[in-house]
């Protein structure tokens, strides 16, 4: 795998996890490290993506349904630049998805970040899906059939 | 036709204060908050999602709130807010394979591959009114198990490994996906937009008519091959960051219909299929969606066509709650002028009915008439 692969991967892997935390957790998070300076490249901006399904779960797309989104872009004073994308309105949520993401790919912060904020919020999401998951298991059945009778 | 009137501005003013005080309520009840909407009405919630067209909770909740719980108008004020966000794109196709599944049957199958799953679900309730929600109800904590890490692939995957269903349309190379937000729909409607337009459609107008299907107009015999809901995640392509982009998670209710076989003289009789997705936990809608897709199929798998909810232009034009309400409740605004022209006719006409009999029965009729 490239390097630059790799550091996709990265970004991706992050995003998947800041994007399930709320806005108050990733800023918590944050606080515990000493910040670089950033500056906002692209103020948080509300708009829609279609969402799109596929026929039958996998065939041919079809549009389904638009959901709100936010986005923003940040960039460190070290010239990293981060996007924060996010379903729902919360303006703060995506600048600090994109502070992240910057971070995430600076050398001197990328370690830091991913002990510090995303490995705790991922460990968190991971605990909730268990939870989730266990409830669930719970309600699984089993079905059988009862032999019918002649006559 | 509507034509507008002017004046009464103090009274539409006066009625909407009336109004927003109707909807508080009592004010020494306490105020519902859009977190409880969307906690405890969850149902309602994604019902306006659904058919608002718009994955957004809260908005939902707030429409609810605002339309005084009337879904329809909820709907109606979701699809307007939609209207003022600008669109960064689509995302790519959710892959309900891969789905956090909370529920998950088949009526089809009893042992598939991950099991049947119940999940929170109205099946195999009693229906009795439970008074002791009324005061104060505080749930048992739910009962867990092990969580098995099994993949829970599509009941319709594993009939299609054996070629006992018909596979999936596949997407035509550089085929543009059809959106109804954009253009106007056209007959006949490709199945990306049919999908679409009752993805969007009114519950209660789908289930009426895959009801239908199922009462014989229209027959085609399905079983729920599979119903399950739970999380999806969602990617969308950001030119500016140059990968999918993870956006979040939302929840989806899919239903594949397993319908009645075809064959030809060159092709093996397999099931056919019908196809239902909905935003939230809306089984009902997207049953109702999985038959009435399966049947405005008809001409495609050439069955005879004659039954409504066969018929592509009826069913499409009729299905979205947002405009039938639109012009059926246009009949409450005024029509004066419209009235006053067909009054005079109706005056015109009368007096030349009255002539003309007067005429025929002479006037020993006109007088006994006129007593």
């Amino acid at each position: 795998m490239t390097q630059h692969n790799t550091q996709q991967a990265q970004r991706q892997a992050a995003m998947a996890v800041l994007a399930h935390a709320e806005a108050g957790e990733i800023a918590a998070r944050l606080r515990t490290i000493s910040l670089p300076g950033h500056q906002e490249l692209r103020e948080p901006e509300n708009g829609l993506v279609m969402l799109r399904g596929r026929v039958g779960g996998d065939g041919a797309p079809f549009n389904l349904g638009e959901a709100t989104v936010s986005r923003a872009a940040v960039r460190l004073a070290s010239g990293e630049v981060g996007f924060g994308y996010t379903l729902g309105r919360d303006g703060e949520k995506a600048r600090l998805i994109a502070l992240c993401d910057a971070l995430v790919q600076s050398r001197d912060f990328g370690g830091l970040v991913e002990r510090d904020v995303i490995a705790p919020l991922r460990e968190q999401l991971m605990i909730r899906r268990k939870q989730a998951a266990e409830e669930t298991a719970a309600t699984k059945v089993d079905f059988y059939t009862m032999v019918r009778g002649e006559g | 036709m509507y034509v507008a009137v002017k004046g009464g501005e103090r009274a539409i003013e006066n009625a909407h204060r009336l109004l927003a005080n109707a909807r508080r309520g009592d004010q020494s009840v306490a105020e519902v908050s859009l977190d409880q909407i969307s906690e405890q009405l969850g149902l309602a919630v994604d019902r306006v999602m659904s058919e608002g067209s718009l994955y957004d909770r809260e908005l939902a909740a707030l429409a609810i709130k605002q339309a005084r719980g009337d879904l329809i108008e909820a709907i109606f004020l979701v699809r307007a807010f939609r209207a003022t966000l600008p669109r960064f794109g689509a995302s790519e196709p959710v892959d309900t394979g891969a789905m956090r599944v909370q529920r998950r049957v088949s009526s089809t199958f009893k042992d598939i591959p991950g099991g049947q799953i119940l999940g929170p679900t109205f099946d195999y309730t009693h229906r009795l009114l439970d008074p002791s929600l009324g005061q104060g109800f505080v749930p048992e904590a739910p009962a867990v198990a092990e969580a098995s890490t099994a993949p829970t692939p599509r009941v319709t995957d594993i009939l299609g490994r054996d070629g006992l269903i018909e596979t999936s349309p596949r997407a035509e190379d550089g085929a543009s996906v059809g959106d109804l937000t954009r253009e106007p729909l056209n007959f006949p409607a490709d199945r990306d937009l049919r999908l679409q337009n009752l993805a969007r459609g009114d519950e209660g107008f789908l289930l009426a008519m895959g009801y239908s299907t199922q009462r014989g107009y229209g027959r085609n015999h399905p079983f729920a091959g599979e119903i399950r809901f739970g999380e999806v995640e969602v990617e969308f392509v950001a030119e500016d960051v140059g990968f999918a982009v993870p956006l979040g998670s939302i929840e989806l209710t899919e239903c594949q219909m397993v319908n009645q076989f075809k064959g030809s003289a060159t092709e093996a009789p397999c099931f056919t299929r019908g196809y239902g997705l909905a935003f939230g936990q809306s089984e009902r809608k997207t049953m109702s969606m999985a038959l009435v897709d399966r049947a405005l199929r008809a001409r495609e798998l050439g069955e005879e066509v004659g039954a409504p909810a066969q018929d592509e232009e009826f069913v499409l034009s009729h299905s979205d709650n947002v405009q039938a309400t639109g012009f059926v409740e246009h009949l409450k605004l005024p029509h004066y002028v419209d009235f006053q022209s067909e009054l005079g006719l109706l005056r015109k006409l009368r007096k030349e009915f009255a002539e003309t009999s007067a005429e025929a029965n002479g006037p020993a009729a006109m007088k006994e008439a006129a007593e």
